[in-house]
């Protein structure tokens, strides 16, 4: 019979190693396009609108566009987003109603991105008639970041401790002033954090505007909300399968600046969150 | 803990309460509504496919729209070939790191394999896209000695990846969810740890651990960027065995590279919408299933 602690030590070995497999692509694709990425960026390639068929120049048109999609989608999604988080944490009951309404959630969560272009472009640049526009595909992606806000949102609020609406409550103190001087700024750090990762996702995401907002070249910014944009996503597309001959460094140079926002967001979330976990009294 | 009760004030009725409770309900409710609205919008410009084409055209094997041909199989196939094969590679992977990181790893390593994890689900798809197609493609082709990387399979280990977050975090959960005393029980019995992580606690969490992989199957099958930008996109029918070393083509690569250069309205308009549809019901589908196992209580015996 072989020895089971060594069966043991070999099989907690072989974890680490499968951890390792796992983990070391994500540094090596991060250190791939820092390397080769870095020597693009300097203040003309983010300040500049691209010249010669986007062969040359900066992407600064793509840098603004992607932050007013951001910025379009946290005016809807956030609202909307930590309401239906309140409602969730606080109001709702386990009826009937509220079970379709995770139900709901759950699938918006899992709708394909390129499904939510569709809709996108169906309601809003069709329908709507808002054209292909930074509003129409601000208001997709705020849809499809709703039940990123609205999950970890009501995580938060749930981890307010019971006692804390109790006190508010034993001292004359309505529900909803409960809720909004006691514990909404109790979960605050969990809701700004839930809130970070559904924008760094709305971010990042290129099917969603393909059809609703992106532009393929339009060196300028847009002068108003119903015009459509580049964006960073869609132009590394762009660049990287659509325009034969581009230089790789220019490439390699939009996917750092890509990544370098979307990690920067990330990392903000996780600092916020574990300053605030150590802070925490409860 | 229950919740406290609403608090009556007879003397006066206030309607700023009232209002405020009305608004979130309405805020909270939209989802509801936005569900409704993508299955409308979907249906009402994919539906009109389903009576301007025959239904042999529709679920035939030749994806050719110029030719009005809209075989929707090889897509469907292709869809399923390089998610299936992802969740292959994943689940392992997944598996084996959760239990890593919940039951073995000293701190030190949680502490720095938990925020790699979170950044591999923050990297967008469309870089991860762009590192396939520079890196891992020409890798692939290397290996295989085939014509192109752009392959099944560089989609399917690509898509792994993407799907891992998901399948490690809820695998994690479920993990967590297994009460302590299943393992000091195991370990009593004189069982090694190692026994009692996989006759005792893998097989507990095996629920949780199903719901991770139809979560990271929906994420999979939905994906689009990177997807598209590593297979090769040739819509042809994977039915051979080495299908997946060769282009493939999906329904989500489908609708995002064409949908650019149809005219609105038209056959091919409707079709792309069509498998929009589909992507629907099968992303709902997988989506409810894997709500079912969340809604169910976990199981909780004893001192956890």
């Amino acid at each position: 019979m072989i020895n089971r602690h060594l069966v043991q030590r070999l099989g907690f070995t072989l974890l680490g190693v499968i951890s390792l497999i796992v983990v070391l692509p994500i540094l090596f694709v991060i250190g791939n396009i820092v390397v080769r990425g870095i020597g693009a960026i300097n203040w003309e390639f983010l300040t500049a609108m691209p010249r010669g068929g986007m062969k040359a120049g900066g992407i600064f048109p793509a840098i603004v566009g992607t932050l007013l999609l951001v910025l379009g989608t946290a005016v809807v999604a956030i609202p909307v987003g930590v309401g239906g988080a309140i409602y969730l944490a606080e109001y709702a009951r386990d009826t009937f109603w509220t079970r379709i309404l995770r139900l709901a959630i759950i699938n918006l969560a899992g709708v394909p991105s390129v499904v939510y272009g569709l809709f996108g472009l169906g309601l809003f640049v069709l329908f709507l008639q808002f054209g292909t526009s930074v509003l129409a595909g601000s208001l997709t992606l705020a849809i499809m970041t709703l039940p990123v806000i609205i999950s970890t949102a009501e995580e938060a609020l749930r981890a307010v401790p019971g006692e804390f609406r109790l006190v508010s409550a034993s001292l004359g103190g309505t529900r909803w002033q409960g809720i909004r001087s006691i514990v909404l700024p109790q979960a605050l750090p969990g809701i700004i954090t839930g809130i970070i990762l559904g924008l760094l996702r709305a971010a990042g995401e290129t099917a969603p505007i393909l059809f609703t907002a992106a532009a393929f070249y339009l060196p300028r910014i847009p002068r108003s909300l119903l015009e459509p944009t580049m964006a960073l996503p869609y132009h590394l597309y762009v660049i990287s399968t659509q325009v034969p001959g581009m230089p790789p460094r220019i490439q390699y140079g939009t996917a750092l600046v890509l990544l370098t926002i979307v990690l920067s967001m990330n990392a903000v979330a996780a600092i916020i969150r574990s300053y605030f976990r150590r802070r925490r009294e409860w | 803990m229950g919740k406290p009760k609403r608090l009556s004030h007879p003397s006066h009725p206030r309607w700023g309460e009232f209002a405020i409770e009305s608004t979130i309900r309405v805020l909270a409710f939209s989802s509801i509504g936005f569900v409704i609205l993508i299955f409308f919008f979907l249906v009402r410009e994919g539906f009109p496919i389903f009576w301007e084409t025959s239904p042999e055209n529709l679920f035939g094997t030749r994806w050719y729209p110029t030719f009005g041909l809209f075989g929707t199989l090889p897509l469907i196939l292709g869809s399923f070939l390089v998610t299936v094969t992802a969740i292959l590679i994943a689940l392992p992977l997944g598996v084996a790191t959760a239990v890593f990181v919940r039951e073995v790893a000293p701190n030190w390593a949680r502490e720095i394999l938990k925020p790699m994890i979170e950044v591999l689900a923050g990297i967008p798809s469309v870089v991860l896209g762009f590192f396939g197609m520079t890196v891992v493609a020409p890798l692939v082709r290397e290996v295989l000695g085939a014509p192109t990387g752009l392959t099944a399979f560089t989609g399917a280990l690509i898509l792994a990846y993407m799907a891992l977050p998901t399948i490690i975090s809820v695998a994690e959960d479920a993990l967590d969810a297994v009460p302590k005393s299943y393992r000091d029980a195991g370990l009593a019995m004189g069982a090694t740890q190692w026994q009692t992580i996989w006759r005792v606690v893998v097989p507990a969490a095996r629920s949780g651990i199903v719901t991770a992989v139809m979560l990271g199957l929906g994420r999979a099958i939905g994906e689009t960027m990177a997807v598209m930008m590593v297979t090769g996109n040739a819509a042809r029918m994977p039915l051979t065995l080495d299908s997946l070393f060769r282009p493939v083509r999906t329904m989500t690569a489908t609708i995002a590279a064409e949908m650019g250069e149809v005219a609105q309205g038209s056959v091919h308009y409707h079709a792309l919408f069509g498998i929009g549809i589909i992507l629907f019901v099968i992303t709902f589908i997988i989506n409810a299933m894997a709500a079912v196992t969340i809604f169910k209580k976990p199981r909780r015996g004893g001192l956890r």
